[in-house]
């Protein structure tokens, strides 16, 4: 059975029975531990707030909600008329012995009970519309709002956090406004309900039992209610602890292996699944007592009536029909007690949830159009950075001072240490990120002041890592542009050298590709990821070559539609390939966010500095040194090698 | 209900609690059961006949039931839950062990964040069941049978009403159930589409920025969203005729008692304590009976985790240890294949090695090369028998691995894996990791030689800085060489680095195989590298292609005899 139904079965609504003299089934501490174990509850920052911004969205549902109250409120006086009906017909028609007249309140009863099962039904059937339609709404709007964030706001949440936003968190806030708030809406007006009626019927009757009832659930609610919540506490922290361990031992089992430590592993395991045992114990065992002791107040409770009762109507007080009804009154008087107490829980996590969400949602786009933004149409393709300082935490300068200009159709490759500021460079030509001080400009024109979608569709990039979608081939390369028409996504993929490999694949371009592109080669995936550039067009190109090697014959490939690429277009490149250094007409030598060398690879090495050093250190491993490979290089030998990684990085 | 039942045996040393929650149970049951019956005698008996200390006797009974029922009650929730704790934690404990003694093979089948999953989520499902097996499901069916039992008893003709009202109740339930498990399969499944194009969206955000395409992520989600939405709702509002319908049923049954009833009070043959005590009894059937068939369907819920707990228990660890396997081994560090083939399914799977031999001696430092599956890190892998070949042996000094202590042949092989995990603790700890007795000059020797030490003095608490997530940032390249550190602490006769310096910038590796030349002592080092930088100075050069040498040797002969070696040399330079 799927999760939801039985989650949602386990919190239907009840309708008070008319005669419940035990709890049915497993009572109110029956799904209990399960729910408990799991989530333990939380609290919200601003309830008001949230519930204030939960309302924005449930008002567009007015009418279902307008409705729904007056079905609850219909159906809970409904419901008090149930056992009152009752006391009349043992009183008034069953003792006398008036058929005609019990035929008559059978009927009505009958009518009773029909038309609340009606309301019921058609009140859970609306509002679980209207739920569904305002938590669709919610999560179109958190979903749409992510897109505006810009890529600070993806770095500094773990995606597993934003996915749980999106489902488990929204989820809560449905299963909370389809049932829970009915449920709560119900318990005080039959709590309310109830007590007016025992006081109409009986007042004396009623004053007994109000006093006894009420007093001892709320004793009760609270005593254990108070335990439980210290061990539940105390067993998430150790739920905690353990899951921490069990992830991170299973996670580095390899290396847990390679060591030999699985005893050293297992002694930790024991002892934090023993303190887990203890607590699980303690907090189970006190919430479990909620269910009998919820049970012994009722049985006290039917016992006091029942006695009370009987003692009154013998002494003329009460009557036998009374007693009947009192008995269930009594029940339904406890009951929204320990409801109210349990639904404020899970009210209470549902509304931290949507605090997490609205928080989402009011994260501010960090990186926006600006007010007069200009379009952009073709560019040249003139790239300039004028005295570009950037942090991407307060305090942590990452570039500082950078200039560099790119002409139109120049390749510049970017080559430094891990770390040096070669992708930031990248990150802020394509407002990834907005810079702190200084100007980027594409044709004379900064950046800031181009729209953001006009300024990202001039801009190509093949990042090192392909992503793919879940879809097929075709439209994997269509996402570069969209309204491409087949033919023009196969030329493309016929100029990135990847038509001949997809049409190997078992359906061609219409192959399917899996979430994760298990099924192509990393090589492959770059050539997919070139054809998608290719197709899009741009003005301008970023790369970052791979630094993997994968096999030679797709390495040629790559290199070959890469080149067809970058022919006309200015390009930037975060440079791996010695090939590519050595034909780009820039080279700009980062290190430590500063550009510290620049030049032609001739000039660079001429210089004999950080360049000329970091080009050197190659061939230390091969003690030939870098005299000896110029001159193999002169003399027509295969050069001296540079590995794949004079510039490592990411 | 196999898979639950195999696991049962957990509950074993519990035996006694697991006996006598239930039994508390009945007790409860019983004096719940005694409740609408005393009702009925305050009514019938004292009221009719006047006789106030009946009344004030049976209430005191009344009140004695309910506590004797408490008793009952309170003393299963405390046995129940020390057998449901008991048998969870012993159920956790095992599976861990278990995982522990399984080997690479069986952790690659079974991924590591499905077992993840097993270890945690799965082994609570399975608790809560035991305790709601040893509470609530015997409760349901209690109840319902002796409610049956006592309405029966309170009136018999009344109790014909039965006949109809049951096999109402479970109609609509088992037709509900029918009719809802289709359309929450259908819920799950778009939430699990609406879940991929998020997944994807979070994943590839570069590209979708970068290709400007948010509005068209829009519109895949908002179409996932409206379908998920559809079917939500659809599968809530058939689920919305559930209570309604048993309710009015129950409801239904209770007018037509108290009809029936009044006819027969009328004729002298039933009185109204009975009517009133027979209502009660049908009530507590009918919803025994839902309460049973909604327990059922959570019964299959936790069979779906007994049979994920049940499939790990049930996986063979595909190396052990030999009777008689060498317990002291303190090798000079020769390593040979011999014929080596190997494949890491079944025997007809296309082997990942074929017939590979080649001999390391002591001292020297062989560089394995070949490109993304060539085979590098299975070869690697079956020196400290994390893998067993399937043809030919591997042998350190001449002895088959096979016929070697696991333990005590990894305490001799040490390996820097491909993906350098560190577990939370300080940088220390992490180093130490193989040696925990090791003192702090030799975890600070092994970090120079690894070139950690200088990054790691560099942050405020040195070798006490935390790693993980409330730790300090460690980028690859300084994970790597930690990874590489603590590999170095084991002072092993063989060691093996698997790719381990992928993220090291090239200066720093140059650096780091410079020292590892230096410090070798007769150690015998291997190298698998995706750089060729990285190879260059090795002793001996495998260059593996499709789970074959294809190539063996110093560079200088390779670059002379071997084309495929010239030709990845080449692809990374300049024509």
């Amino acid at each position: 059975m799927p999760a939801p139904m039985s989650r949602s079965s386990e919190r239907t609504p009840i309708v008070p029975p008319p005669f419940m003299m035990g709890r049915p089934g497993g009572g109110p501490g029956g799904g209990g531990p399960g729910a408990h174990f799991m989530r333990p509850v939380e609290h919200a920052k601003n309830p008001a707030g949230t519930l204030a911004r939960l309302w924005g969205y449930l008002r567009r549902q007015r009418l279902a909600l307008i409705f729904t109250a007056l079905a609850v409120a219909a159906t809970t006086g409904l419901q008090l008329a149930g056992p009152y009906l009752l006391g009349v017909a043992i009183d008034r028609y069953i003792l006398p012995g008036d058929l005609a007249g019990l035929v008559r309140l059978c009927a009505l009863m009958l009518a009773v009970y029909a038309l609340t099962s009606l309301l019921t039904w058609l009140q859970t059937y609306i509002m679980a519309a209207a739920a569904q339609r305002t938590v669709a709404a919610i999560r179109n709007d958190l979903f749409e709002h992510e897109q505006t964030l810009a890529l600070r706001f993806f770095d500094q949440h773990a995606h597993g956090d934003l996915m749980s936003r999106l489902t488990n968190d929204v989820e809560n806030i449905s299963m909370v406004l389809a049932q829970s708030v009915t449920q709560l809406v119900s318990a005080v007006l039959s709590l309310a309900g109830t007590a007016a009626v025992m006081l109409f019927l009986n007042w004396r009757l009623a004053l007994v039992t109000m006093l006894t009832v009420p007093f001892m659930m709320l004793f009760l609610t609270r005593w254990v209610g108070g335990r439980t919540r210290a061990g539940f506490r105390q067993q998430q922290k150790a739920l905690g602890k353990l899951n921490g361990i069990i992830e991170e031992t299973i996670t580095g089992q390899r290396v847990v292996k390679a060591y030999g430590r699985e005893q050293a592993v297992m002694a930790e395991f024991d002892f934090a699944n023993r303190e887990l045992r203890r607590a699980g114990t303690q907090a189970q065992i006190f919430s479990g007592f909620i269910g009998p002791l919820m049970n012994f107040v009722n049985n006290l409770g039917l016992a006091i009536v029942a006695g009370a009762g009987g003692w009154m109507a013998l002494a003329g007080l009460a009557t036998v029909g009374t007693i009947a009804a009192f008995i269930n009154y009594a029940r339904q008087f406890g009951r929204p007690l320990n409801e109210i107490a349990n639904l404020y829980n899970t009210i209470q996590s549902a509304i931290a949830g949507a605090e997490r969400v609205f928080e989402t949602i009011d994260e501010p786009a960090e990186v926006t159009d600006a007010a007069d933004a200009r379009p952009l149409a073709a560019v040249r393709g003139e790239v300039v950075f004028e005295d570009v300082c950037f942090e991407y935490e307060p305090g942590v300068p990452v570039l500082k001072h950078v200039s560099l200009r790119a002409e139109p159709g120049q390749v510049v490759a970017l080559v430094g240490p891990t770390g040096a500021g070669k992708t930031t460079i990248v990150n802020l030509l394509t407002r990834f990120y907005d810079i702190q001080s200084g100007r980027i400009c594409i044709d004379g024109q900064d950046i800031r002041q181009i729209k953001l979608a006009d300024l990202r569709r001039q801009l190509g990039i093949v990042l090192q890592d392909t992503f793919l979608f879940t879809g097929t081939v075709m439209e994997n390369i269509r996402y570069g542009r969209l309204d491409a028409t087949d033919e023009e996504v196969i030329a493309a993929a016929r100029l990135a050298n990847a038509d001949p490999f997809i049409r190997r694949l078992p359906h061609g371009y219409q192959t399917e590709l899996s979430e994760r592109a298990g099924n192509l080669s990393q090589g492959q995936r770059q050539l997919l990821a070139i054809a998608r550039a290719i197709l899009a067009d741009p003005g301008i190109l970023v790369l970052d070559e791979a630094t993997s090697s994968v096999d030679t014959r797709t390495e040629k490939h790559i290199q070959e539609a890469m080149l067809r690429l970058m022919k006309g277009r200015t390009s930037f490149v975060i440079a791996h390939r010695l090939s590519t250094i050595r034909n780009a007409d820039q080279i700009l030598v980062i290190n430590h966010g500063e550009i510290i060398e620049r030049g032609t690879h001739e000039t660079l090495l001429a210089q004999r500095g950080f360049y000329y050093h970091l080009y050197q250190s190659q061939f230390r491993a091969d003690g030939r040194g870098l005299a000896a490979a110029e001159e193999d290089r002169k003399a027509g030998h295969p050069p001296a090698p540079i590995p794949v990684g004079i510039a490592v990085g990411r | 209900m196999s898979a639950t039942r195999r696991l049962a045996r957990f509950l074993k040393p519990y035996r006694h609690w697991a006996v006598l929650a239930p039994l508390l149970m009945m007790l409860e049951v019983a004096m719940d059961l005694m409740q609408p019956r005393m009702v009925q005698r305050i009514v019938d008996q004292g009221l009719a006949r006047g006789d106030m200390p009946l009344v004030l006797h049976t209430a005191l009974l009344m009140v004695g039931f309910a506590a004797i029922g408490a008793v009952g009650g309170t003393g299963c929730t405390v046995f129940s839950v020390l057998a449901a704790q008991g048998f969870g934690a012993d159920l956790r404990s095992a599976l861990f062990a278990k995982v522990q003694s399984l080997s690479f093979g069986n952790l690659d089948r079974l991924e590591t964040g499905r077992l993840i999953t097993r270890l945690t989520n799965d082994v609570t499902q399975v608790q809560e069941l035991v305790m709601m097996m040893l509470r609530i499901m015997v409760r349901a069916p209690l109840l319902m049978v002796g409610s049956l039992v006592m309405a029966i008893f309170t009136s018999p003709t009344l109790a014909l009403l039965f006949v109809v009202l049951i096999p109402l109740v479970l109609a609509v339930v088992i037709w509900l159930i029918n009719k809802s498990h289709p359309l929450f399969s259908e819920v799950q499944r778009r939430l699990d589409a609406l879940n991929t194009v998020m997944q994807e969206n979070l994943a590839g955000v570069r590209v979708v920025k970068a290709f400007v395409r948010e509005a068209h992520e829009i519109g895949r989600f908002r179409k996932a969203n409206e379908q998920l939405m559809q079917q939500n709702i659809t599968a809530a509002q058939v689920l919305a005729l559930n209570m309604p319908l048993v309710m009015l049923i129950l409801n239904s049954g209770v007018v037509a008692a108290l009809w029936l009833g009044g006819v027969q009070v009328k004729a002298g043959s039933l009185q109204v304590g009975q009517i009133i005590a027979f209502t009660n009894y049908l009530t507590q059937t009918l919803f025994s009976i839902m309460m049973v068939s909604m327990l059922t369907m959570r019964l299959s819920r936790s069979e779906a985790s007994a049979e994920r707990i049940q499939e790990v228990f049930d996986s063979q660890p595909e190396v052990v240890n030999r009777p008689g396997a060498l317990a002291e081994f303190a090798p000079r560090g020769r390593v040979a294949f011999e014929n080596v083939t190997f494949s890491y399914n079944g025997a007809d799977a296309e082997p990942v090695l074929k017939n590979v031999s080649f001999v390391a001696e002591p001292g020297q430092t062989v560089a394995i090369l070949g490109s993304t599956g060539a085979g590098k890190s299975s070869l690697v892998h079956l020196i400290p028998r994390f893998y067993d070949v399937k043809e030919g042996r591997v042998t350190v000094d001449g002895i088959d691995v096979r016929d070697i202590d696991e333990t005590a042949l990894r305490r001799q092989i040490s390996i820097a894996l491909q993906e350098s995990v560190l577990f939370s603790g300080t940088i220390r700890d992490n180093i130490r990791y193989g040696r925990p007795d090791a003192g702090d000059e030799e975890v600070i020797a092994a970090a120079k030689l690894a070139q950690a030490h200088d990054f790691i003095m560099s942050f405020p608490d040195g070798y006490d800085s935390m790693v993980g997530q409330r730790g300090v940032n460690l980028s690859g390249g300084q994970k790597q060489r930690i990874a590489i550190a603590r590999a170095l602490l084991m002072n092993p006769s063989v060691l093996i680095l698997d790719d381990s310096t992928s993220s090291v910038d090239v200066e720093t590796e140059a650096r780091l195989q410079e020292a590892l030349a230096a410090a070798r002592r007769g150690r015998t080092n291997l190298i698998v590298a995706q750089r060729i930088s990285t190879v260059l100075s090795a002793d001996q050069i495998l260059v593996l292609d499709n789970g074959q040498i294809v190539a063996q040797g110093p560079h200088a002969r390779l670059m002379e005899t071997s084309p495929i070696y010239r030709e990845i040399y080449e692809s990374q330079m300049e024509r």
